[in-house]
């Protein structure tokens, strides 16, 4: 954005003609010496100002305070039965919460030693075994799977399942089958009292 | 010239067979001849050049975080201005650069009329530049709507209902402007699209001038054109050099707005939202319509057939848009003031009289005010229209150097710069 001077003859700045004035880089040589130091100190200040002036543009496109401040959500577990899911949005993202039954916590514990793409125990994925907490989001490219309401699919391994592009989870949420590489992330959360946790 | 022997490095050299970009900023940028007279005042093309540069991007990242909505824009640059990393810093130079763009803008033309940089061949140039200044305006009416303050909306009725004093199809062309019966959500929306539009025509026209430019070559504070090589120096490192610490110090001007005195500029009660059942008590434009205000104020009379409303109106615009006709107006033989004794002082109270107008716009139009507005709008038609013909026929110019050389040899090396000043 600055125009930058490529060579500077500080001293033949005044009243002298083209001719004279391109021809001297290699008449004295503290000349072109000094002429060297303030071309890089004018292209290092200039560099050092644009560059000052570039981040707070790119910086602004960042996470506003107030898209930070939506870090935490609070939610309430107690009117979730066994067997039953539900869906919270946070940071944008739904979240799913699922109290699972003991036959599926049983699966999910069972199929630790199975092959799995991301090697993780359930009893990792969880704090209480009976609720599962995790980022509904597939690993794939970013679609919701289904399986969270009783009449979705809930793909060859009983727990979810992305339309998207075919990806099957199990009842630990960890991918077992399809394109996605990762198990479906746990988020950040802790248990408040027993029937209430803070995600974020 | 030829780009067979100039570039050395295979990519440059196969690129510029095929599009000689580089041989282009290499002969506009590099070589380009330029008077080796200009003063100080030659900074402020460029210096308009880096003020829209940094009005076009610090614009764009708002626009990412503004909401053109009634009910939310107002919140949305408060959000701005207290939640977005940096966002107070992107607004208060956007802000700032509107006036920073305006008082370059403003010295350029007036350094265009004290030496006649206007005059054959350069009219084309001068008249792409009036364009520039109208399409500034209209951005910069545009872009002050946008926050949703009681001046943003204030400010746009009143200017768009200049249109009313048109007759007949005024009342349905101001219904047009507005989609509505008043300024509302509709006009919010078509105004945000077009402050983001006009920038970009901005800079298209701007091509256009430098374009032109390039090819008269810039006018001097002599007045008198280049005749040889002896005349001129290359614009590298030349003019790089100078331009860069005109720059300097105009960044520096122009931060100590942005971090010390923000607000400067500004009318506090912008800071209310708008509210379209109560017209503030005194409300007024930005500092850089002010003249303008003045002259549209002045007529307080029917002129013969045409109501008193619709003569203000014409005026206002007559006042930018005499400059269309001013190198027409001027028939001066002598380019520079530098060489004209009378032009040179009718310069001086010309500007005097813009000033005074700003001054007349800014207050309330009450008492001798009104007359001092309405003698201050007479005589800013009079300078172009009456004053510019006449004395560049009556007066007898000074001797004027017959070249560059000459006229920077025969004076003192200190007497360049300050000539406006001093002579």
């Amino acid at each position: 954005m600055l125009e930058l001077p490529a060579e500077l003859a500080v001293n033949e700045i005044e009243g002298v003609g083209m001719s004279e004035a391109t021809q001297s880089p290699d008449s004295a040589e503290d000349e072109v010496e000094r002429r060297d130091f303030l071309i890089m100190a004018t292209a290092a200040v200039g560099a050092v100002g644009a560059a000052s002036f570039a981040w707070p543009l790119v910086d602004s496109m960042n996470p506003s305070a107030e898209v930070l401040a939506l870090s935490t959500v609070d939610v309430d577990l107690a009117p979730i039965e066994v067997g039953q899911s539900i869906t919270v949005v946070w940071r944008g993202k739904p979240v799913f919460i699922r109290r699972r039954t003991q036959a599926e916590i049983a699966a999910a514990v069972k199929d630790d030693g199975a092959d799995l793409r991301q090697k993780q125990n359930d009893a990792d994925r969880t704090q209480k075994p009976e609720w599962l907490v995790m980022v509904g989001v597939c690993t794939h490219l970013g679609c919701i799977p289904l399986g969270q309401k009783s009449v979705e699919p809930k793909g060859d391994y009983g727990g979810w399942f992305c339309p998207c592009h075919g990806s099957h989870y199990d009842t630990s949420g960890r991918i077992r089958k399809g394109p996605a590489p990762l198990n479906l992330e746990v988020p950040l959360y802790k248990f408040l009292d027993d029937k209430s946790i803070r995600i974020g | 010239m030829s780009s067979e022997s100039q570039w050395n490095n295979p990519v440059i050299k196969w690129v510029d067979d095929r599009l000689p970009v580089f041989t282009y900023m290499d002969h506009e940028y590099n070589q380009f001849p330029m008077p080796k007279n200009l003063n100080y005042f030659w900074n402020f093309g460029a210096l308009a050049m880096i003020v829209l540069v940094v009005m076009v991007v610090t614009g764009i990242m708002l626009a990412m975080q503004y909401t053109p909505h009634v009910d939310h824009a107002f919140v949305s640059v408060e959000r701005i201005m207290r939640d977005v990393n940096y966002g107070w810093l992107l607004r208060y130079i956007h802000m700032n650069g509107g006036s920073m763009f305006f008082i370059v803008v403003y010295i350029h033309i007036f350094r265009g009329l004290y030496y006649g940089s206007y005059k054959s061949p350069r009219e084309l140039l001068w008249m792409l530049g009036v364009v520039i200044l109208l399409l500034m305006m209209a951005t910069a009416f545009l872009g002050y709507v946008l926050p949703w303050g009681q001046m943003s909306f204030w400010g746009a009725t009143v200017i768009t209902n200049l249109f009313s004093a048109i007759p007949i199809v005024g009342e349905p062309i101001v219904t047009w402007l507005w989609g509505g019966f008043s300024v509302d959500n509709a006009t919010l929306n078509r105004f945000f699209s077009l402050h983001y539009l006009l920038p970009f025509v901005l800079f298209a026209v701007v091509g256009l001038h430098v374009v032109a430019l390039h090819v008269t070559g810039s006018s001097n504070p002599d007045g008198v054109e280049i005749k040889g090589p002896q005349d001129s120096v290359p614009f590298n490192p030349y003019f790089t050099a100078k331009d860069s610490v005109g720059i300097g110090f105009f960044l520096i001007f122009f931060a100590f707005f942005v971090f010390f005195a923000p607000n400067f500029f500004g009318e506090v009660d912008n800071y209310i939202e708008a509210n379209p059942m109560q017209t503030p008590a005194h409300i007024v434009p930005e500092w850089y319509f002010l003249p303008f205000y003045a002259i549209l104020r002045a007529i307080t009379f029917d002129v013969f057939f045409i109501p008193a409303k619709l003569m203000g109106v014409i005026l206002m615009f007559g006042a930018t848009l005499v400059l269309f006709i001013l190198p027409w107006l001027d028939t001066a033989k002598v380019r520079s003031a530098r060489y004209r004794p009378v032009y040179k002082w009718l310069f001086w109270v010309f500007l005097i009289d813009c000033v005074f107008l700003g001054y007349i716009g800014a207050t309330t139009p009450e008492g001798w005010r009104v007359l001092g507005g309405q003698l201050g709008t007479a005589y800013y038609f009079l300078h172009f229209l009456v004053i510019m013909p006449i004395v560049g026929k009556l007066e007898t110019p000074l001797p004027v150097p017959a070249s560059i050389s000459e006229a920077v040899s025969g004076r003192s090396s200190n007497a360049s710069a300050t000539d406006m000043e001093k002579s």
